[in-house]
């Protein structure tokens, strides 16, 4: 693929107007979903189904007086929602769509996704520091503490599944795992290892992580709003708050298409090569596959009670981080093995 | 579980939590001195509410005064209603007939479940559970409808008459009443199996804020913060009023003193509710709900009088002085969270912040009931 100028800002556009709907009906979904688990109807009075809820809420956002404290670190408190934002939808040049839907095939896809996930904590750090006030610098401890928990487990995980595909590159990893579901790097029988028990736990372990990483219940200390306020975006109004919004959308997207494409086969449908059927290997697959998984996020975030901090690093460091080190251990011999 | 810490009083700095902040449910403000997340001291300040119902009450008459009941603890207004109004018959030797007698009884209990219902569906949202407030809200929604129907308002009742009611209730209520007791059963066991038992939930609760009885009895709290405590104590049962002694119910003590303890006693409370109403349902009796005998005007002798009654939150008592006036020469409130939220202060230190607002969230504070 030749990196021209068209190339590029078409790729952007659509990465941000990919992300920007995604975030946007990403909201409904989850008011919708919210309806869903508490027996009433959700959004209702904008357009059809309340379909046009998130343009009305974006509008109301942008003509909202973005509110400065007084006091506040000016610079720090205003780069902060730019760089909720920013990381994530860059993030998105390296997810492969489909075989050949890709923004930009980075040969170390997986190490960028982590480079700007980790800058995406920052930005909450930045936030709660910039913001002069009290619940933002609790939350924004807190945010830090757990992003470094949970970033630990997240990469050991991924480098077992990069270990058995032998590749950093996202397509590649996809492409290991075609031929049915029973290729999917998430049962525990593989040609690279042959038998790892392991797998669906790491699994697990991941899909927890990337809940945790976006910040999201039970694990979503940084906003707790029943003691926090409402964490560390308590101080922003308008699209500051709006950035942050989306920021945090945009992540729970990247976090299921992570989990997709490292243990469920990425754009590879799960029936192997159909032949007769010409979506076989198809964008469609990837995102019915995401969307699921966003809907477990959904369906957790408005089941379950909030953890505590300790209860959130206790987790990590005795058991997820173990784990998963253990796996690693044990693929790598596997690896040697078969 | 959190190890026992080492704070220093000399590293910290102010949290000023309220008057407006999502945890304390109205504007109660605490003003925490905290060492990082943990809590040294934490000081709670009242008064952001306070509308003087007691001063009220000596300049109005005795009538009056019955709508400012339902405006202390909106959420359990009837147990209010219920210690106002006894207080009066005692002062003013009023006899209540026994049809009336049941159907306050079957009123109050319905208004306590209402109320723990929504202490539940508050309480899980204090621990970032948002979901179960509205499966609480939506039974609670029966029983608002069932009160409406009779009594003409929906949260702040002001229903009982000195010797009698203001409404007697009909077939519709007393069918719909039984349907509500069947269906709520079910929510009961539906609410044990997704709440009660969730990991998360009892591993927030569990050992968590706990108040001893030592604890309890310095403060005064009563309700289910003591029950929880293992003090057996329910003015229902202790120093009966009303029809109470006629009923079967069991008062569920729990020893342990955490979070838990207090929220199986308000789970079982429920439960306990319903069997006295369907005692209550099956014996109603019939007959006039107002008696035939009643002053024209409500003029206690002199003296001094004294009634409690057990609310959804505790042991609400409410001492009447008369001078034989139309007006109480004194009327002196004694709410149940007012003693049960200032063991927060004591209790609360060396918590973490987030554990702290759980267990805030177990004392079912109402404001507007504390500060009066």
């Amino acid at each position: 693929m030749s990196l021209t100028l068209f190339n590029v800002v078409l790729a952007v556009v659509i990465a941000i107007s990919f992300v920007g709907l995604n975030a946007a009906y990403l909201v409904w979904c989850e008011r919708k979903g919210a309806g869903l688990f508490q027996r009433r109807p959700g959004p209702m009075e904008n357009g059809p189904w309340g379909l046009l809820q998130p343009p009305v809420d974006g509008v109301k956002l942008m003509t909202k007086q973005l509110l400065i404290p007084g006091g506040v670190d000016k610079a720090i408190f205003m780069v902060a929602p730019v760089l909720a934002m920013f990381p994530a939808l860059i993030s998105f040049v390296t997810i492969p769509f489909s075989d050949n839907i890709v923004a930009h095939p980075i040969d170390v896809g997986v190490l960028m996704i982590f480079a700007f996930a980790a800058l995406g904590g920052m930005s909450l750090l930045v936030a709660g520091w910039g913001s002069r006030n009290k619940y933002s610098m609790i939350s924004s401890v807190r945010a830090v503490s757990q992003t470094v928990a949970y970033e630990i487990p997240l990469m050991i995980t991924t480098i077992t599944v990069v270990l058995i595909s032998s590749s950093l590159n996202l397509g590649d990893i996809v492409q290991t795992q075609l031929g049915g579901f029973w290729h999917w790097n998430i049962w525990p029988f593989q040609k690279q290892v042959g038998f790892n028990l392991l797998m669906p736990v790491s699994f697990l372990i991941l899909f927890v992580c990337s809940v945790a990483e976006t910040n999201r219940a039970p694990f979503d200390l940084g906003e707790a709003e029943s003691e926090l306020v409402a964490g560390f975006h308590t101080e922003y109004s308008s699209m500051g708050f709006g950035l942050f919004f989306m920021g945090e959308y945009a992540n729970i997207v990247i976090g299921a298409c992570l989990t997709v494409i490292l243990f469920l086969g990425g754009w590879a449908c799960p029936f192997g090569d159909l032949g007769f059927f010409p979506f076989t290997h198809h964008v469609g697959w990837f995102l019915l596959k995401i969307y699921l998984i966003i809907f477990v996020f959904i369906w957790i975030r408005w089941t379950f009670p909030r953890t505590t901090i300790y209860g959130l690093l206790n987790l990590s460091w005795k058991y997820l981080i173990p784990i998963s080190l253990f796996n690693l251990l044990l693929t790598a011999g596997l690896l040697k093995v078969f | 579980m959190t190890e026992p810490i080492t704070l220093q009083p000399d590293e910290t700095f102010v949290l000023n939590v309220g008057p407006q902040h999502p945890a304390t449910h109205g504007v109660l403000r605490v003003k925490m001195t905290m060492d990082g997340e943990y809590i040294y001291d934490a000081e709670t300040v009242l008064g952001y509410i306070h509308r003087m119902h007691e001063k009220m009450a000596e300049n109005r008459t005795y009538p009056q005064y019955m709508p400012n009941m339902g405006r202390l603890d909106y959420l359990s207004a009837m147990s209010f209603n219920h210690g106002y109004a006894l207080v009066v018959e005692r002062a003013c030797n009023i006899e209540v007939p026994e049809r009336a007698e049941y159907i306050r009884v079957i009123t109050v209990e319905l208004n306590r479940i209402a109320s723990h219902l929504v202490w539940l569906g508050a309480y899980v949202l204090d621990l970032g559970g948002f979901t179960p407030l509205m499966y609480c809200f939506d039974d609670r929604e029966q029983i608002l409808d069932l009160l409406e129907a009779v009594t003409g308002s929906r949260l702040t009742y002001c229903y009982f008459r000195f010797g009698g009611l203001y409404n007697d209730i009909d077939d519709d209520f007393i069918n719909g009443t039984r349907a509500f007791i069947t269906h709520f059963r079910k929510e009961l066991k539906m609410y044990a199996k997704l709440v009660t038992g969730n990991i998360i939930l009892m591993k927030r609760l569990r050992g968590h804020g706990p108040v001893d009885q030592n604890m309890c009895q310095r403060y005064g709290a009563t309700g289910p913060v003591a029950r929880g405590s293992g003090i057996n104590y329910d003015v229902r049962r202790n120093e009966p009023y009303s029809v109470y002694p006629e009923f079967d119910f069991e008062v569920p003590v729990y020893t342990e003193g955490d979070s838990y303890a207090r929220y199986l006693v308000r789970m079982e409370e429920m439960e306990q509710s319903l069997r006295i109403i369907e005692q209550a349902l099956d014996k109603l009796p019939d007959g006039p709900i107002n008696p035939k005998k009643k002053p024209k005007l409500i003029k206690p002798p002199p003296g001094d009088y004294f009634a409690a009654v057990e609310t959804a939150r505790g042991n609400f008592g409410i001492r009447l002085v008369s001078d034989g006036g139309k007006n109480a020469y004194r009327l002196k409130l004694r709410s149940p969270t007012y003693s049960n939220m200032h063991l927060f202060d004591e209790a609360c230190r060396g918590m973490l912040i987030a554990d702290a607002l759980a267990f805030m969230g177990s004392l079912d504070l109402v404001i507007p009931e504390m500060d009066r």
